[in-house]
């Protein structure tokens, strides 16, 4: 039972940690209805940039702020140069040119500041703790605490400000939002620039868990089975999906692994995804939006 | 796949049965003509078999999604279901003839296909990605962690013991051209036939409008898991050969998640809804590394452009092709190409 526990807890946190990747999607699926393909490569680009900074001795916040202010022009570029000539067409054609910009940003990012692994350290020591006879990591629980307080930040964004607001107005019906004068390339570049911050503080938390290289834009193709379960347009949904996701893959990886020789989580996230797919479509939080045949 | 691909799709099917044909011929006799020009192993190796094999992969999501409207990221999981049956196929069951072997290679993947298509009869649009994702990393991770699919080799690598067709030796590479050139030339007139036919079309109107499709009678559930089913078949056998005729030796990791947007890439660049376009986006593929590596040659600068540079320079170019090709022509280099012939049959006046 203490092995179980333990394996839960942990599986939970890195659940956490898929979440955070997971909300920067749900942003830009509520604001535009595009499922953005490029948030992995954008995770990788927004880290290696901050590492290449504290490398070249620019202090934390400096770094942190610059990084900042690169995904905020990136996201300025992206909107004037894919999104407004795409306007009016197809998910599927957004979706597919988000694909080709997860190339175009992940090449770019090794192009200009090269394809080794960089440590990070972020000053946390991933030292295990002792909880109630459950063994937790420090940096986890860190992770957590981060996470939870990017949601509460996110939440009270979107309740209680005026571009938040208008934000969600676009979400619920754009065509009427553009008719109150809410101007859309706005709310989209806002949007982008908020899911590159997000990327930025994801991929700090997985590059100095896993060193900052190429596999950090593989956790996009995680996020899309947590999206499934969570439902596409809730941030809540994300995080519940997240845990979901992350607790199942690795009890699964301890319980089912042995059975079948070897570790599960490659693929056992989007078998769970399917059979929700099958089975409750709009995930456990989304709008019952989505198109059903 | 949007809107503004509606008219260009209704003319096309119009001036269908004339104007299909002729790539094919162009295909037939082009590639026979050219292998006695080229037959050097370099172009034979390193070129065609893998613009050939690529562009059938290619018709297979072509199919499923410029035809059918349907997503598929798995493509490289089929394209290796077909390799690893064929394998095992040539191991086990020694005394089927090749072409059998092709075939049941393509029919296992089908099913499969078949399988991993069945979400799209619950939803719509690119929540069906996830479902062949999952396809994408599920068989990867089954062809690594089971050894007898590799015949228990220490690699896990699979290579062809033998390939022949009566009794003649095809693994030289003019051989393992032919069987590619003559093996595509047969499924590609299979698929101009297949959508011209009635499932063709029912795929093309569930596309463009599934809610009209389903009105007019059209058994919309059973055409989208035959769309998989068949991609799928296509994948297979474009596996098989990509694995024995042009790779020889490859493994579960020969056809990972990069090979199947490599598949996708080469239908959004060849142009959706144009069988043809899928050879185009293939030679795209596989000659832009090879022109890029021959200029950085020519120009001697490979001191400055190591390898690790050109794969991303490569990456970064693919990706500004497909945004570029998605914004100015969705259809692709297939459209650039018909715009081209429109204008070249009333040259020098304007239509």
């Amino acid at each position: 039972m203490q092995y179980f526990l333990t394996i839960l807890t942990s599986g939970l946190l890195a659940g956490i940690m898929y979440a955070m990747v997971a909300i920067g999607f749900v942003l830009i699926y509520k604001a535009s209805g595009v499922f953005n393909f490029a948030q992995g490569s954008m995770v990788l680009f927004a880290a290696l940039t901050f590492v290449t900074l504290t490398e070249h001795g620019v202090p934390f916040w400096a770094a942190f702020l610059a990084t900042v202010a690169v995904m905020v022009v990136g996201a300025v570029l992206i909107e004037r140069l894919v999104l407004r000539p795409l306007a009016d067409r197809s998910p599927l054609t957004l979706f597919m040119a988000t694909l080709g910009l997860s190339y175009v940003i992940e090449g770019l990012a090794q192009l200009l500041m090269g394809t080794d692994v960089h440590q990070l350290d972020l000053g946390i020591d991933d030292l295990p703790l002792s909880f109630a006879g459950l063994q937790l990591s420090q940096f986890d629980l860190f992770a957590s605490a981060v996470a939870i307080g990017l949601v509460v930040v996110l939440s009270v964004v979107f309740d209680r400000t005026r571009i938040g607001i208008s934000l969600r107005a676009v979400a619920d019906d754009t065509l009427a939002a553009q008719s109150i004068g809410i101007r859309l390339p706005v709310i989209w570049r806002i949007v982008w620039s908020v899911s590159g911050v997000v990327a930025l503080i994801a991929g700090l938390l997985w590059g100095a868990r896993q060193g900052v290289q190429f596999s950090l834009t593989m956790i996009v193709l995680k996020a899309m089975p947590v999206l499934i379960i969570g439902g596409f347009s809730s941030i809540a949904g994300a995080i519940v999906g997240g845990l979901l996701v992350g607790a199942t893959e690795s009890l699964a990886d301890i319980y089912i692994g042995p059975l079948v020789n070897g570790a599960v989580s490659n693929w056992f996230a989007y078998i769970l995804a399917v059979g929700f797919l099958l089975i409750r479509p709009s995930g456990l939080f989304g709008d019952r939006t989505i198109e059903r045949v | 796949m949007s809107s503004t691909t509606a008219p260009a799709v209704a003319q096309k099917t119009i001036s269908l049965p004339r104007s299909a044909l002729r790539p094919l011929a162009v295909l037939a006799g082009g590639a026979v003509l050219l292998l006695p020009a080229f037959a050097d192993e370099y172009w034979l190796n390193s070129i065609l078999i893998p613009t050939i094999t690529m562009g059938l992969a290619g018709i297979g999501l072509n199919l499923l999604m410029g035809y059918a409207g349907l997503v598929s990221l798995g493509s490289a999981a089929f394209m290796s279901i077909g390799a690893f049956t064929a394998y095992n196929l040539l191991l086990r069951a020694a005394w089927l003839p090749l072409p059998f072997t092709l075939v049941v290679a393509g029919v296992v993947a089908g099913v499969a296909g078949l399988f991993f298509g069945l979400p799209s009869l619950r939803i719509k649009g690119f929540y069906l990605a996830a479902s062949t994702l999952g396809a994408q990393f599920f068989f990867e991770w089954l062809f690594t962690n089971f050894a007898w699919f590799s015949n228990h080799s220490l690699t896990l690598t699979i290579s062809a013991p033998r390939l022949e067709i009566f009794g003649i030796d095809l693994r030289p590479a003019p051989g393992r051209y032919l069987l590619v050139v003559v093996t595509t030339v047969l499924l590609y007139w299979l698929a101009t036939n297949l959508v011209r036919s009635r499932i063709g079309r029912d795929w093309m109107a569930i596309r463009d409008m599934d809610k009209a499709a389903a009105v007019i009678g059209i058994p919309i559930a059973s055409r989208k898991l035959l769309a998989y089913a068949i991609s799928a078949f296509y994948a297979g056998v474009a596996g098989a050969l990509f694995a024995f005729a042009y790779l020889g030796t490859s493994d579960a990791h020969s056809f990972d998640l990069d090979k199947s947007f490599e598949v996708l890439f080469i239908v959004l660049i060849g142009g959706s809804a144009s069988l043809f376009g899928n050879f185009l986006g293939a030679a795209f593929i596989v000659l832009t590394p090879i022109f890029l590596t021959r200029l950085v040659e020519l120009l001697d600068l490979s001191t400055l452009f190591d390898n690790g540079f050109l794969i991303n320079f490569e990456h970064v170019l693919f990706g500004l092709t497909i945004v570029v090709l998605l914004i100015r022509e969705p259809d692709g280099l297939a459209q650039l190409l018909r715009g081209i012939r429109a204008r070249w049959a009333v040259w020098p006046l304007r239509a």
